[in-house]
């Protein structure tokens, strides 16, 4: 049986293919790069600077002579890491609240509603941006405020798909049987929508993948030494034309990473 | 003469309105005017009578799901159970039915059950309601609406409650599975000694399941009594029009 449903996924649902391919090779360059990288991520080397790609150096070198390769390795497990952490926290504050919210209804719906529709009306990076400049800069107040910054689109979706579900005879019939509030909200109705909590999930990646790179590009994201995809990016943009390579290849990483997870996503929203 | 499970004196039972506009305030709807009832100690009672006129709106005031009423209602019994009019929403589509079973004892305040009573426990119910024991280990959407709708009676068993409300229980099902699902009402009824509200718009139905018959319209009562004097002679223009509607009279 499930090895029917899987073989019949892979056959019609080429987003899923596509999505599991693309996310395969970037999550492989990136966990190579725990163990292992050509060169030492923050070695310089003052011959090789800013060359372009070649046997020894792949995807060319920096301005400093490091090799971009390797650094890019290294880049895209923060970059990741910062991604997982926002969605952690955005996916688990904003399921509580939406869930909450959405059951129980009343005062406090609207109340909690009305403060997410507030945050709703700045855009997630300006949102982190302040919350950076108020409590400073560093991958982890990076971290924290772009998962506060995405608490709302979360609870938003979690309490919609809870109010669909709490209407229906299921929910009525499990509250016949005595079931307390949090036990049917976590373990009647949750299940139910734990497609679209997969599908929001990886929308969400890609969404804070690209903001760790815009905060990290306006410099606010990861200090040096720490690099990440987007601090690349800024570093390598006034050699832009100088060596093309440095500044396209963690822009096409970082490319590659949002749209495996965008196929990955919708693959599973078509999931039969 | 036997003892009263139920008794319902007076109810009236109130909807929000829906359609709030910003200055109207809270209006509410009044679906029940006045109702009165009780249920005997094992029989069948039987609500019947057009679609809106608060037969479904009667039982989930009965196991408490809607609130908003005056008048009183009395039970001897706690937590009776309910089968819902629609089988295809009334099972959790995410458990299977090995878990759903279970659920109703895993909650059960009275007791704790342990792992073996409860697979005991469903043994003996899927061979109440007639299912196969490989049905176990199937989520709802593998199952037929009548199969559903068997699940749902063994959920609304699990704790041996006694009184069982049935909203429509067959009107969601084809005419050869209706059948199916009214016999094992009526064995179950037989084997389990236990008190059943019966709600639904068929009146052939109705006749052939139950002791006592409820008409209602509109929200209120308009003929109530023993089936077979009701359905030899009504007093109500409206139920003489619903047995002639079913081709009865």
């Amino acid at each position: 049986m499930a090895k029917y449903v899987i073989k019949r996924n892979i056959k019609d649902n080429p987003y899923l293919v596509a999505g599991l391919v693309i996310t395969g090779l970037v999550l492989l360059l990136t966990i190579v790069g725990v163990f292992w990288t050509p060169y030492e991520p923050t070695a310089m080397n003052a011959s090789q600077k800013l060359k372009g790609i070649s046997l020894s150096h792949p995807m060319g070198t920096d301005n400093m002579g490091r090799d971009v390769l390797s650094r890019v390795m290294y880049g895209s497990r923060i970059t990741l890491l910062i991604a997982m952490g926002t969605v952690f926290i955005g996916a688990t504050a904003g399921t509580v609240i939406g869930a909450v919210t959405g059951y129980f209804g009343g005062m406090m719906d609207e109340v909690v509603m009305r403060i997410i529709d507030a945050l709703f009306a700045f855009p997630s990076i300006l949102l982190a941006l302040v919350i950076v400049s108020v409590f400073g800069t560093g991958w982890v107040q990076l971290l924290v405020s772009l998962g506060i910054a995405f608490v709302p689109s979360f609870a938003r979706i979690v309490r919609g798909e809870v109010l669909r579900c709490k209407n229906m005879d299921y929910v009525a019939n499990a509250r016949l049987q005595g079931v307390s509030d949090l036990r049917m909200i976590f373990v009647h109705i949750l299940p139910n929508i734990k497609g679209v909590m997969a599908s929001a999930i990886l929308i969400g990646f890609n969404n804070a993948v690209l903001a760790e790179a815009g905060l990290s590009y306006l410099g606010v994201g990861s200090q040096p030494p720490y690099a990440s995809l987007g601090k690349m990016l800024s570093d390598a943009q006034q050699y832009m034309f100088t060596n093309p390579s440095y500044v396209l290849c963690p822009g096409i990483v970082i490319v590659l990473m949002v749209l495996g997870f965008s196929f990955l996503g919708e693959g599973i929203s078509r999931w039969k | 003469m036997s003892e009263d499970v139920i008794k319902i004196s007076n109810l009236n039972v109130f909807y929000k309105n829906r359609k709030r506009k910003l200055f109207s305030g809270d209006k509410k709807i009044q679906a029940l005017f006045d109702v009165s009832m009780n249920l005997e100690e094992g029989e069948v009672l039987a609500i019947a009578g057009e679609s809106g006129c608060g037969k479904s709106t009667l039982a989930r005031t009965i196991v408490g799901i809607n609130k908003d009423y005056t008048g009183n209602i009395w039970q001897k019994y706690d937590r009776p159970q309910m089968v819902f009019q629609d089988p295809y929403s009334s099972l959790n589509p995410a458990k299977k039915i090995d878990w759903l079973l279970k659920e109703p004892l895993r909650v059960d305040s009275r007791r704790k059950w342990t792992e073996e009573e409860m697979d005991e426990r469903v043994r003996q119910i899927m061979e109440d309601i007639e299912m196969p024991l490989s049905m176990l280990d199937r989520y709802p959407a593998q199952l037929s609406g009548g199969q559903r709708q068997r699940i749902c009676i063994g959920m609304a068993l699990m704790r041996s409650p006694k009184v069982l409300i049935a909203d429509e229980p067959v009107s969601a099902l084809d005419v050869t599975i209706q059948a199916q699902i009214l016999e094992l009402l009526e064995n179950l009824h037989k084997k389990l000694g236990i008190s059943i509200i019966f709600i639904s718009h068929d009146l052939r139905v109705v006749y052939k399941i139950s002791d006592h018959v409820m008409i209602m319209k509109e929200g209120r009562v308009v003929e109530y009594g023993k089936t077979r004097d009701i359905y030899r002679d009504p007093q109500h223009s409206y139920t003489r029009q619903l047995l002639e509607a079913a081709g009865i009279r």
